[in-house]
C-alpha cells in the first residue's frame, strides 16, 4: 500500500517537474489581425513557417471582425490582456505610441537606416526619436478595375488613361431603362468607400492642388481652388454627365462583383474577393491621369507592433516573430495570398510583379502615391461624405460645399493637434 | 455561528432577507451603478481610451451645446419620439380593438402580428434597406419603375429617410403593443358594456366614455415603453444607414448614434458620456412624467 502510494507521488512530481521544464522554454506569444479571409490564411502560413523554424515559440493567432476590431485592440492593449504583436492601421500608431502602449523596435535588430534604404519612404512616419515603432508587411494602392465583358459589348479597346476619357468611356457604358432609371453604371461612385481617398490624394492634385499642407494639419485645398474644381468634376459624373449613381446598388464594390458597373476605383485588398467571383472578368489599370498629365495615387497600410503587454522572454519571441513577418520571405507570401504589395521595392518592384496585369497598374501606382497622415480618419471621410451631399441634395455648388468641408475638416484636425 | 442562535426570529427573519438581497444589491452595484457613476465622471474628463484620464471641467458640455450636429440629432431623435409613439399607438390599438372582436382564426392573426416582433432588428432592417434601394435592386422603387413612375428616394432623401426608417421600426413593435392593449380591453369588464347597450348609447361614444378611460393605465405604459424605445432608438438607423451612419446629412441620426459613433469612430470618450449623460437625464425626465400621470389616477 505505502509503496503503492510513494510511486504515484514519484510519478507526479515527475510529471510537474517535465511540465514546469518544458513550460520554461516553450514561450506563447498572440498575435492580433482583423478577420478577413485571405489575411488570415496569410498568417497561418506565416506561423506554420515561424514555428518550424523556432520550435521553442507557439504563435496564437485571434482574429476579429473588423468593425469590432479597432475597439477591442484599444481595451485590451490598456489593460494589459490581448496581443503580443498586434496589427495596427497606420492612422492609430500616434495614440498608442503616446499611451505608451508600443514598445519601440531595438535598433539592433531593426537598424534605421537599413529600414529607410529597404522599405518604401512612406514607412517613415513609422519612426519616433530614431527606433522605428512598428512596421508592415504589405502596403496597398489604388487602381480602376474595368469589366471586360461590358468594355467588350460597348467596343471598347482600352481603358481610360485621363479623366476625360475616363468620362466618355463611362458613358458608353452606362445603361437606363424606359423611365430613365439607371440600371448599369459606366463608374461607380461613393465617397464612403474609396472615393474620398481618390478625391482627396488624387483628383485635387490633378487640378493642380496641394490637398494639406504643414504635414496634414492644414486643410489647403479650399485655398487653392483645386478642391472645389475636383469636387465639381466628381460630382458631375452624376449630375451632368449622368454615368453613375451614388449608392448604386448600395455598395459600390457590390455593382462591380454583380456585373452592373463598367469601372470601379479600389484598392489591392480587393483582388482576393474579385477573383472569387464567378463569371466576372475583369482587368485592372493604373489610374487616370488629370488634365496636365499628372498621375497620383494614394497608398496606406496596416503595421505590426510589439505591446507592452510582451516582457521578457514574450518580448524576444514577439520580435523575432515580427522580424520574421516583415521579411521578403513573407511578403511574397503575402502578396501571392492577399494580394497585397510587399512594403520593400525590392520585393516589389520585380519584373515579375511589374510585369503581372494584375498587380502591375497598383505597383506603378504605389511609385508615386501618397499617404494622407489622417487624425480621425472616419471624421475625415463624413466631411467629404457630407459635401457630395450637399451638391446632390441640398443643390450647393461644388465651391460652397467645399468652403464647408474645409472648415469642419480644420476643425477635427486642430482639435486632434492641440494636445 | 453562537451569535446566530442568539437571535430572535424577526432578526433571523432580517438576516436572511439581507442575504437573499445581497446578490440583487452587489449585482446592481457593480453592474448599474459603478459604470453610471464612472460614465458621470468620465463626463468631465478627457480620455481617447488608451492614456490617461484628464480632467477637462465643463469643456464636453460646452462643446455640446455649442455642436451644430447635436441639436440636429437632438431634433431628430424627438422627431422618433412624437412621431413613432402616437402612430404606433394609434395603429396598434385600431388593430387591437378590431381583433378582440374577430372570431375567425384569431390565434393565427395574433400570431402574424406578433412574428415581427419576435424577428431580429439587424435582420429585419436590413431587409427593408434592401426594399428601399434605387432600381435595379430595391422591391418597392423596381414595383414603382415598372408601372413607369418616377423612382422614390426612400433612404437618400433627407425629407424621407427619417420616416422610412421610422416605418419598420414602427411595423416590429407593433405585435407587442396589440397583446398589451387586447389584455388592457379583455381586463374591462362587460358589465359597462351590458348598461351601456341598455341605454341606448352609440359605438363612438362607448369607445369615448367607456373604452378608452378604462384604459388609460395600459396607454400610459405603452406611452412610456414605446417613449423610451423610441429615444433610444439606434439598430434600425445604424443597420439602415451603415454606409454613411445617421445620414444622409445627419438627418436620421438619433442621440444614441451620435454617442456610438463619438465612442467608437472618435475614441472621444469624455465627449460621449457628455452626451450619454444628456440622454439619461432625457430618459429620467420622462420615466418621471410617467410616475406623476400615474400617481394623478
Amino acid at each position: 500500500m505505502k509503496s503503492w502510494k510513494n510511486k504515484l507521488l514519484g510519478f507526479a512530481s515527475g510529471a510537474i517537474f517535465a511540465l514546469s521544464a518544458g513550460s520554461s522554454w516553450a514561450v506563447e506569444i498572440e498575435y492580433w489581425q482583423y478577420f478577413f479571409e485571405a489575411r488570415v490564411k496569410a498568417i497561418d502560413t506565416l506561423i506554420e513557417k515561424f514555428e518550424a523554424e523556432n520550435p521553442d515559440i507557439t504563435v496564437k493567432h485571434t482574429t476579429f471582425p473588423y468593425a469590432d476590431y479597432r475597439t477591442k485592440v484599444a481595451a485590451a492593449i490598456p489593460a494589459g490582456e490581448g496581443p503580443d504583436v498586434v496589427q495596427l492601421f497606420y492612422g492609430w500608431l500616434n495614440d498608442y505610441v503616446e499611451a505608451e502602449l508600443i514598445t519601440p523596435l531595438p535598433t539592433d535588430m531593426f537598424p534605421p537606416e537599413q529600414i529607410e534604404a529597404e522599405f518604401f519612404p512612406m514607412v517613415s512616419a513609422m519612426k519616433r526619436d530614431g527606433q522605428y515603432m512598428a512596421l508592415p508587411t504589405a502596403v496597398r494602392s489604388l487602381a480602376l478595375f474595368y469589366n471586360e465583358r461590358l468594355f467588350e459589348e460597348a467596343g471598347i479597346e482600352n481603358p481610360p488613361a485621363t479623366l476625360d476619357e475616363l468620362v466618355e468611356v463611362a458613358k458608353k457604358l452606362t445603361k437606363k431603362d424606359g423611365s430613365g432609371n439607371i440600371t448599369q453604371v459606366g463608374i461607380t461612385t461613393g465617397m464612403n468607400a474609396q472615393d474620398h481617398h481618390w478625391w482627396r490624394e488624387v483628383l485635387t492634385r490633378q487640378f493642380g492642388g496641394e490637398p494639406y499642407t504643414d504635414n496634414y494639419r492644414n486643410v489647403n485645398y479650399d485655398d487653392d481652388g483645386s478642391g472645389a474644381a475636383a469636387l465639381k468634376w466628381y460630382t458631375d459624373l452624376q449630375n451632368v454627365h449622368g454615368v453613375t449613381q451614388a449608392g448604386f446598388m448600395d455598395e459600390p464594390q457590390a455593382a462591380f462583383k454583380a456585373g452592373r458597373a463598367g469601372m470601379h476605383i479600389d484598392g489591392s485588398f480587393r483582388i482576393g474577393a474579385l477573383e472569387s467571383t464567378r463569371g466576372l472578368k475583369w482587368g485592372v489599370a493604373e489610374l487616370p491621369a488629370g488634365p496636365d498629365g499628372t498621375k497620383s495615387n494614394y497608398s496606406s497600410y496596416w503595421v505590426n507592433a510589439v505591446t507592452s503587454k510582451a516582457d521578457g522572454e514574450k518580448e524576444e519571441a514577439a520580435k523575432k516573430f515580427l522580424a520574421f513577418i516583415t521579411s521578403d520571405e513573407a511578403m511574397q507570401i503575402w502578396l501571392d495570398t492577399v494580394g497585397e504589395l510587399p512594403a520593400k521595392p525590392s520585393a516589389a518592384l520585380t519584373d515579375a510583379n511589374k510585369a503581372d496585369p494584375v498587380f502591375g497598374p497598383f505597383i506603378e501606382g504605389l511609385g508615386y502615391a501618397k499617404t494622407t497622415i489622417f487624425a480621425e480618419e472616419s471624421g475625415q471621410r463624413q466631411v467629404l461624405m457630407d459635401a457630395t451631399q450637399r451638391i446632390f441634395l441640398e443643390g450647393q455648388t461644388a465651391e460652397q460645399a467645399i468652403a464647408i468641408a474645409a472648415e469642419e475638416e480644420q476643425k477635427i484636425l486642430d482639435e486632434y493637434y492641440e494636445e | 455561528m453562537g451569535w446566530y442562535a442568539n437571535l430572535t426570529i424577526k432578526q433571523k427573519q432580517v438576516v436572511w432577507a439581507w442575504t437573499f438581497l445581497s446578490l440583487p444589491i452587489l449585482f446592481y452595484c457593480v453592474i448599474r451603478f459603478y459604470p453610471t457613476l464612472n460614465a458621470i465622471t468620465l463626463s468631465f474628463q478627457d480620455w481617447n481610451l488608451l492614456g490617461d484620464r484628464t480632467w477637462n471641467g465643463l469643456d464636453n458640455y460646452g462643446k455640446l451645446f455649442a455642436d451644430p450636429v447635436f441639436w440636429k440629432v437632438f431634433k431628430n431623435t424627438f422627431v422618433y419620439l412624437l412621431l413613432g409613439t402616437p402612430v404606433s399607438l394609434v395603429f396598434s390599438f385600431i388593430v387591437a380593438y378590431h381583433l378582440d372582436k374577430v372570431r375567425f382564426m384569431h390565434g393565427t392573426i395574433r400570431a402574424l402580428y406578433f412574428l415581427p416582433f419576435m424577428t431580429s432588428t439587424v435582420a429585419m432592417a436590413w431587409l427593408w434597406r434592401w426594399f428601399y434601394q434605387p432600381v435595379p435592386i430595391g422591391l418597392f422603387n423596381n414595383a414603382l419603375a415598372s408601372v413607369g413612375i418616377p423612382q422614390f428616394p426612400f433612404l437618400s432623401s433627407t425629407t424621407w429617410a427619417l420616416p422610412s426608417i421610422l416605418a419598420p421600426a414602427v411595423w416590429a413593435g407593433l405585435g407587442f403593443q396589440i397583446i398589451i392593449f387586447m389584455a388592457g380591453l379583455r381586463a374591462i369588464p362587460q358589465t359597462y358594456y351590458e348598461a351601456a347597450r341598455i341605454d341606448g348609447v352609440g359605438p363612438w361614444t362607448i369607445l369615448w366614455r367607456i373604452t378608452l378611460p378604462l384604459l388609460k393605465p395600459t396607454i400610459v405604459f405603452l406611452v412610456v415603453l414605446s417613449s423610451i424605445g423610441f429615444l433610444r432608438i439606434f439598430d434600425q438607423v445604424f443597420n439602415m444607414t451603415s454606409n454613411n451612419p445617421g445620414g444622409p446629412l445627419n438627418s436620421t441620426k438619433p442621440l444614441v448614434l451620435m454617442i456610438y459613433e463619438t465612442a467608437f469612430d472618435s475614441f472621444d470618450m469624455g465627449y460621449a458620456a457628455a452626451q450619454t449623460v444628456v440622454l439619461f437625464i432625457i430618459l429620467l425626465a420622462v420615466s418621471l412624467a410617467q410616475l406623476y400621470i400615474m400617481r394623478d389616477k
